[in-house]
């Protein structure tokens, strides 16, 4: 809580929220009836849906055959939404477990809404297998159970037997942590709620009460499922690459999948959560939870795996002509050259070139630009699955049995169905829980919120901090008078301004953003932060009418040796600290030299 | 049980409950319990709170969950229906560790969410007290047993540390 914040971080949370407007801005979306867009995306979502309902109906009716699937290519459109969609998920655990073991709280504001996303990837990756096996009503045979046929055990050596085990326990697991940090939340929606809705959310807040043991113990489970996820996440995607690398295709038959596909499953995923992000701030209004530093942090996750993923491709062709195996360069000159190159080309440039642009801190904190290219990267990495998967199988050992694959309009419903599928989901989600965890945001606002970190926009300036009257009756807790002590609490917001005095010093951390931190100013450490403060110089307004020759009195008079800061440039730096031009402020840093001109 | 009733007050800020709390420490007041809308760190040491064992209950469901799996499939594959898979071993050790895993995290989880819900009292159905709707938006609780501390002396504390309201309830 009182952990120590850079002043160079950017707050997480703006608008100087209190705890109040959190709770309202986040739990209203669910309250209200649903806006226009939110309508016309849920008609365009569910008849998608239908209609690749129709489509594996169609499948399972007709049989397999309606498919172009061929001898060659047994794995199409398929096992490339599959992978695709799996790939999608990763982006979810990643934020709400490892970015909580690294105790990165800029999560907070995403980690609800991707975990979300996770759960409705991987429903819509596992329908893939499922109706790909052809006879989707005995898909049960796929789990080791004692059965009557002797009992005939599934084949634990095999990689899709694996891939069956690690998705369904990601399922479960991602299903349990997102459901496990809904619940404090649902408690605030039902105790907000009336009627037949406050019993719908009593039942879904599990009786939450908020008590300290119960919070302890959930900041445990959350802790300990995170550290389990994360091992867990790894191992789905590596899984899902042994269905390749085990197998003794040239192009599959690689060693660097795992990590190559982990990669790859981070970058897609982070191209769907800002894809949905962006969106569903700007429709639910949640622009000062998902900030623009929220949005750069996922490009920069972009850019990272993005180019983990282009070395990856880079690699392959280098191993390929580097074995000396020509099946192996024959395998990879047929991808970029052969049949499918268009598909090649559209990888690389849509994975390796287009992130790249993610090094210009401009792409990266313009929204459109995010939105572009979280779009293409999302193609690409379709694109990718494709190249990997159809291109392969279409160049056989055998010429002989070469041949060409596309899909089928049944194949492409399907696909269709499930974006479908997804964004009805999400869009129900949207409507039911809280999209941006609330308890989670509240817990970092102290040491993220804007109006704490003295970069609040001006007309927001802590007001609600000086004038609650309950903290102003906790600072005159000392010479608190007993027999007033009824209308002392009722007191309201009519403070005087003699109350608001600070004498308590237990107090001083509650208050600390009526006092700037000089330590933001090139050439002001901790030490002169508090001599300055001690002189009277509290704010940063105070400083920028502070004379240099006045200061350089304060630090020589003074303990300690400062003779080697200078303060000439300390009232200028302030004055633009004070009217909050702090890229001007920056630019001014970059000249300086220790603080001095 | 016999009814049981609560004094609570409720505070405004998160520092101004722990300061109260550290004041109830100092008088060796009782306090029932805390009731807050986030978790508050620092405040488990200060309600003399042990640490939690959910992990090592974790960690024991997760050894459930290794040995569940690979001796399933020691047992499947040598005695129960012996098959020879591309020429491997039957008790072909390394090709079980993938599902070893996938099913040490997934009884751990399972097993812990589970424990969790069950040592607190919640689950689906569960209809507690609650004290007041705001504790769950922007109030910090802090409620004494009626029974262990006057209704004169619980309102002279929140009076006294601070609290915007004071209010009791039956459970």
């Amino acid at each position: 809580m009182s952990s120590y914040v850079s002043p160079i971080r950017e707050p997480l949370i703006t608008g100087s929220k209190t705890y109040h407007e959190i709770t309202e801005d986040l739990v209203s979306p669910t309250e209200k009836v649903p806006s226009a867009p939110w309508v016309i995306g849920f008609i365009i979502s569910i008849s998608l849906l239908a209609f690749g309902l129709f489509c594996i109906a169609w499948t399972v009716w007709h049989g397999i055959g309606t498919w172009n699937l061929n001898r060659t290519v047994g794995w199409g459109w398929d096992i490339t939404n599959f992978v695709w969609w799996i790939g999608i998920g990763h982006a979810g655990t990643l934020i709400s477990a490892i970015l909580l073991l690294f105790r990165q709280k800029w999560r907070t504001g995403v980690n609800r809404a991707a975990e979300a996303m996770t759960i409705f990837a991987v429903i819509c990756a596992a329908l893939f297998p499922g109706i790909h096996v052809g006879r989707a009503w005995v898909v049960f045979y796929f789990f080791p159970y004692p059965n009557t046929r002797g009992p005939l055990w599934p084949n634990f050596n095999s990689p899709l037997l694996w891939d069956l085990f690690a998705i369904s326990t990601y399922f479960t697991v991602s299903l349990l942590f997102w459901y496990t940090g809904l619940v404090p939340d649902f408690a605030t929606v039902r105790d907000r709620a009336k009627g037949f809705r406050k019993k719908i959310y009593n039942f879904l807040s599990f009786g939450w009460t908020g008590a300290a043991k119960h919070w302890q113990r959930w900041e445990y489970l959350s802790l300990v499922l995170a550290g389990i996820a994360t091992p867990l996440v790894l191992s789905v995607h590596t899984i899902v690459s042994f269905d390749f690398a085990t197998s003794v295709i040239p192009g599959w038959h690689t060693t660097i999948f795992p990590p190559y596909f982990v990669a790859g499953a981070i970058f897609s995923g982070f191209a769907m959560v800002l894809t949905l992000m962006l969106v569903t701030r700007k429709v639910l209004k949640l622009e000062d939870y998902i900030t623009i530093a929220h949005i750069e942090s996922m490009n920069k996750v972009i850019l990272v795996t993005g180019t983990i993923v282009g070395v990856a491709y880079l690699t392959e062709l280098f191993i390929a002509w580097y074995s000396g195996y020509v099946y192996e360069q024959f395998a990879f000159f047929n991808r970029a050259l052969g049949p499918y190159w268009w598909s090649y080309f559209g990888m690389m440039f849509c994975n390796v070139i287009t992130p790249q642009f993610f090094w210009f801190k401009k792409i990266r904190r313009s929204l459109f630009w995010t939105f572009l290219l979280s779009i293409v990267v999302n193609i690409g990495m379709w694109f990718e699955r494709f190249v990997i998967i159809a291109t392969t199988l279409a160049r056989d050992y055998l010429p002989s049995s070469w041949s060409y694959y596309s899909p089928t309009w049944v194949e492409i419903g399907i696909f269709l169905g499930t974006i479908g599928l997804f964004f009805t989901l999400y869009l129900i989600f949207t409507r039911v829980a809280p999209v941006v965890a609330i308890a989670e945001v509240k817990s970092i606002l102290k040491s993220s919120g804007d109006q704490y970190s003295g970069k609040a926009e001006p007309g927001h300036h802590h007001l609600h901090v000086e004038e609650d009257p309950n903290f102003v009756s906790y600072l005159k807790k000392s010479s608190f008078d007993f027999a007033n002590a009824k209308t002392q609490t009722s007191t309201t917001h009519s403070s005087s301004s003699q109350e608001k005095k600070i004498v308590d010093s237990a107090v001083a951390t509650t208050v600390k953003a009526a006092v700037d931190k000089f330590q933001k100013l090139e050439g002001i450490g901790p030490k002169i932060d508090s001599v300055l403060k001690a002189a009277g110089i509290q704010t940063y307004v105070d400083l920028s009418k502070t004379s240099v020759d006045r200061l350089q009195d304060i630090l020589d008079n003074s303990e300690g040796n400062f003779a080697g800061n200078s303060p000439e440039s300390w009232p200028e730096q302030a004055r633009l600290a004070a009217e909050g031009k702090w890229d001007e402020l920056k630019d001014l840093q970059d000249r300086l030299d220790g603080g001095k001109y | 049980m016999a009814a049981k009733r609560l004094v609570y007050g409720l505070y405004n800020d998160e520092e101004i409950l722990l300061e109260a709390v550290k004041s109830a420490n100092e008088k060796h007041i009782d306090i029932y319990d805390v009731y807050t809308p986030f978790p508050i760190h620092g405040l488990d040491p200060l309600l003399g709170l042990s640490e939690s064992r959910l992990h090592i209950a974790g960690f024991i469901y997760g050894m459930l969950g290794t040995l569940t799996a690979f001796l399933g499939m020691t047992w499947i594959f040598t005695k129960d229906w012996p098959i020879i898979f591309g020429g491997k071993p039957y008790w072909a050790v390394p090709s079980f560790i993938p599902i070893t895993f996938e099913l040490t995290v997934l009884f751990a989880s399972i097993g812990m969410v589970v424990t969790f819900y069950i040592i607190n009292g919640l689950g689906p159905g569960v209809v507690n007290t609650y004290l007041d709707d705001r504790i769950t938006d922007d109030k910090f609780c802090i409620a004494f047993d009626s029974n262990s501390m006057s209704d004169a002396d619980a309102e002279a504390f929140f009076r006294r540390t601070g609290a915007s309201e004071v209010h009791d309830k039956e459970l």
